[in-house]
């Protein structure tokens, strides 16, 4: 069986790219590189493309070795990784949409972010002036007796991000679900591209408003990366109580609005009430409630405020104080228990197929958590738990949430007990040569990729690639045979990000 | 003389309960806010929001017929009706021998008949699963309200509710079985009937798991207050069968004078507050339940009533 080192090893390497290596390689090697994946001896963490070049990113699950595959495409084509593996579907669909390139032997050439709304075509690749009217988009059919189409979105009742969804149902049970997203799409690659560092970080903090601090986080790691910059250790640790702070807030409200989308609004009230002395303990340490462009690339921007610390431990003793009640009764409340045990199971080899990150991929059985497999500082050096479960339904999505609260509330500790002294950021130095970088950070949904190529002080080109592609076509797998009314449920124990995917 | 006056008392309990029906879905809603430690909106905003949609502008789709529009006119009426048939205050009015239990259940299903095929009339795939959903928890939520009607029409010895609630209030009945079984049965059919919590959820904002709200989805305007203000009275009218039936203490008999039937008012809006607050304690502690489960749960509301008619034919004591 081949490593990733052999295949590296099959290529052109390239120096300026760190921490993991990168190749170009040549056709044949690329759909070597597809099968392996479809055999499911690799995962794949991201595909993305350049004007005449597509990257792919590849781990090894057992090794947690981590490389980046390039093709050059002059012509524009490239052969198509959807076809074996797909998980890549969506990503190809999208890569056609931004840049012009073709996967050949696509099975799906739908557009998926291009909406037909830009007035051009190909906006980070060529550049074409769109013609008008466009194909309307053709939804997936399921045939059969007595099927009815329900049309979902993207303006929905409550106030959630947009997104379609095409159910075809039989009565009440779901047959088919089609997903359609990019309502959201805010070109931040292309503005990105030119964009001074500083500029870039504020940019990629604003991909998904509740995993600022993951975007943030993950974008300057991987400058930090492509400019070798030594973050000082007061900064990384402060960066880690960030991120387990967003975490936490998340985590807390998630579990709230999965129990309200049962209709059991005690839960949310009183999960909103913690969410909320989280957010404001962040607002009164860090003076952002989301804590919004505190990271920056070769540090923080910010140090925690004096009485920041009181009112984060304050938070804190009060979540030890109440929380156990509220799971107690979301664990004692038969009516509640009756609606999320066993709907929508994902199985362990479809999360394992499409590398599902996150709560999703950890409910089913995927061990996979960036904080400890990729184990970037300070986290190897914290004691923590990665909480697995496998039943897959709504119910272990709910626990693996409420473990991982217990488990930031754990870290937040330590953090703060060590938080080391020292300054809070490097400059970076310029550097004229072109450089890249690639850092995985684990945000609450899951593990978001930022790689970039910086030149000249400016950025190239970056790709921030939401742990949401390869959780949503989940969704559409796990609702099959389930009723339309738990669609809610679902879609909220998933929890994937519009913003983030669409970007 | 006497049939003015009773005119006069027959039409202040419409006023009545006309006017009570929004502040108890009102108080409902605050009681269930404040449960889940929020301060909640006014009692009054029901009366507000009536009045604002009333006042709004009608978004009608090209292709509705007379009957979406004419739809919200007729379950109002119906329900105001059968709410009018019940005693509240009182029993005996001028309508209460018009009419008994079984033309309440008939005119409760007539409007429901309306407005789940103006659910289907626009054609919306909303309009369809809510219409398809209510109708599947009708089709068992009437056989058990007819059993229910017949247990208690056994023990009263009619079906007239006044009949049945001077009968209760007397001191002939006493503990009974099939009485106990026929209250929970009838609590769980308004449940549902009502679209509250476990059944349906009359807050919430996911559109897929609506079943009454998806039904009324494409209403707006003057229609869609017809039709807030007839669910509103719905709650009302349940509340008061349940009351009169089986509480019917200080309920005034007819032609007692103005002070019986002012005691009577006043034990009325206590029961009202009561069943009101026990409403918002249980929909705040349970979840609701899959579509699915919906004919289990009325399925157990039809055995009981079965159960409690069976049992009159063992035994009349029980």
């Amino acid at each position: 069986m081949p490593s990733l080192i052999d295949l590296m090893l099959e290529g052109r390497a390239v120096e300026q790219h760190r921490p993991w290596p990168r190749a170009v390689v040549d056709a044949a090697v690329w759909n070597f590189a597809a099968r392996e994946l479809a055999h499911g001896r690799w995962s794949l963490l991201g595909l993305w493309g350049e004007p005449t070049a597509v990257h792919m990113a590849i781990i090894d699950g057992q090794t947690a070795e981590i490389a980046v595959v390039s093709l050059d495409c002059p012509d524009r084509i490239y052969p198509s990784v959807g076809l074996h593996h797909p998980p890549a579907l969506r990503l190809e669909r999208s890569i056609r949409d931004l840049y012009g390139l073709s996967a050949e032997g696509l099975p799906d050439t739908r557009p998926w972010l291009d909406h037909d709304q830009w007035g051009v075509r190909f906006p980070l690749g060529g550049r074409i002036d769109a013609p008008p009217g466009a194909a309307p988009y053709r939804f997936l059919t399921a045939e059969g007796h007595g099927m009815h189409q329900i049309a979902v979105g993207p303006v929905h009742a409550g106030i959630i991000e947009p997104g379609h969804f095409r159910f075809t149902a039989s009565g009440e049970t779901v047959v088919r679900l089609e997903q359609r997203l990019g309502y959201t799409h805010k070109g931040i690659e292309g503005l990105m591209t030119g964009a001074s560092l500083e500029r870039a970080a504020k940019l990629a903090g604003r991909v998904s408003g509740d995993s600022t601090v993951a975007y943030a986080y993950a974008f300057s790691r991987a400058a930090e990366a492509a400019l070798q910059l030594v973050v000082p250790d007061r900064a990384v640790w402060l960066r880690a109580l960030l991120a387990e702070l967003e975490r936490l807030a998340n985590h807390l409200g998630d579990i709230g609005a999965i129990c309200n989308d049962a209709s059991f609004s005690l839960m949310q009230a009183h999960c909103s009430v913690l969410r909320e002395s989280v957010l404001r303990a962040s607002h009164s340490a860090f003076g952002h409630r989301l804590l919004r462009d505190v990271i920056v690339p070769g540090g923080v921007a910010r140090d925690i405020s004096e009485e920041g610390a009181e009112a984060i431990q304050a938070a804190l003793d009060n979540i030890r104080l109440r929380f156990p009640a509220l799971i107690e009764l979301y664990d004692n409340t038969a009516s509640l228990q009756d609606r999320t045990v066993d709907t929508g199971v994902l199985t362990s080899a479809l999360a394992r197929q499409y590398a599902a990150g996150g709560t999703v991929g950890r409910a089913s059985g995927r061990s996979f958590d960036a904080r400890r497999s990729l184990a970037y500082p300070p986290y190897d050096s914290l004691r923590f738990e990665i909480p697995v479960l496998t039943e897959g339904d709504v119910n272990a999505r709910v626990w693996i949430r409420v473990r991982e609260v217990e488990q930031s509330l754990a870290l937040i500790d330590q953090i703060l007990s060590r938080l080391p002294p020292g300054p809070l950021g490097t400059h970076a130095a310029h550097r004229r040569e072109p450089r890249e970088g690639m850092a995985i950070v684990e945000g609450f949904r899951g593990d978001v990729l930022v790689w970039l190529r910086v030149h000249d002080g400016l950025i190239e080109r970056c790709h921030l690639r939401d742990p949401s592609w390869f959780q949503w076509p989940l969704l559409e797998a796990v609702i099959e045979n389930n009723i339309v009314a738990d669609f809610p449920l679902c879609n909220k124990s998933f929890n994937c990000s519009y913003s983030g995917q669409d970007l | 003389m006497v049939v003015i006056s009773d005119i006069i008392v027959q039409g202040l309990q419409m006023l009545l309960v006309l006017l009570m029906a929004p502040l108890l879905t009102g108080f409902v809603r605050k009681i269930k806010a404040r449960l889940l430690r929020r301060q909640g909106a006014s009692m009054f905003q029901p009366y507000r929001d009536l009045l604002r949609l009333l006042r709004k502008e009608v978004v009608l789709a090209d292709n509705a017929s007379w009957l979406f529009r004419v739809t919200p006119y007729l379950t109002f009426a119906a329900i105001w009706v059968a709410a009018a048939l019940v005693p509240t205050f009182a029993t005996g009015l001028l309508f209460n021998w018009t009419a008994d239990l079984i033309a309440i259940v008939a005119l409760l299903g007539s409007a429901r008949f309306f407005l789940a095929l103006a659910g289907m009339d626009v054609g919306t795939s909303f309009g369809g699963i809510g219409s398809s959903r209510e109708v599947m928890i009708a089709a068992l939520a009437e056989p058990a309200m007819l059993l229910i009607v017949f247990c208690m029409a056994l023990v009263a010895g009619s079906t007239q509710l006044s009949t049945v609630a001077n009968f209760m209030a007397s001191s002939y009945v006493g503990l009974r079985v099939s009485l106990g079984m026929a209250i929970i049965a009838l609590i769980m059919v308004a449940l549902a009937e009502n679209a509250r919590i476990p059944v349906d959820n009359p807050a919430t904002h996911l559109e897929l798991t609506m079943v009454h709200e998806a039904m009324v989805l494409e209403y707006s305007g003057r229609h869609l207050a017809m039709i807030e203000f007839g669910a509103f009275l719905k709650l009302l009218l349940y509340v008061s069968l349940i009351a009169c039936v089986f509480l019917p203490w200080n309920i005034a008999l007819f032609g007692t004078g103005p002070l019986a039937y002012a005691v009577g008012a006043g034990a009325y809006i206590v029961k009202l507050a009561v069943a009101g607050f026990l409403l918002a304690l249980f929909e705040t502690a349970t979840a609701k339940m899959r579509v699915f489960r919906v004919p289990q749960f009325l399925g157990a509301a039809l055995m009981l009533g079965l159960l409690g008619t069976l049992l009159l034919f063992v035994s009349r004591s029980f």
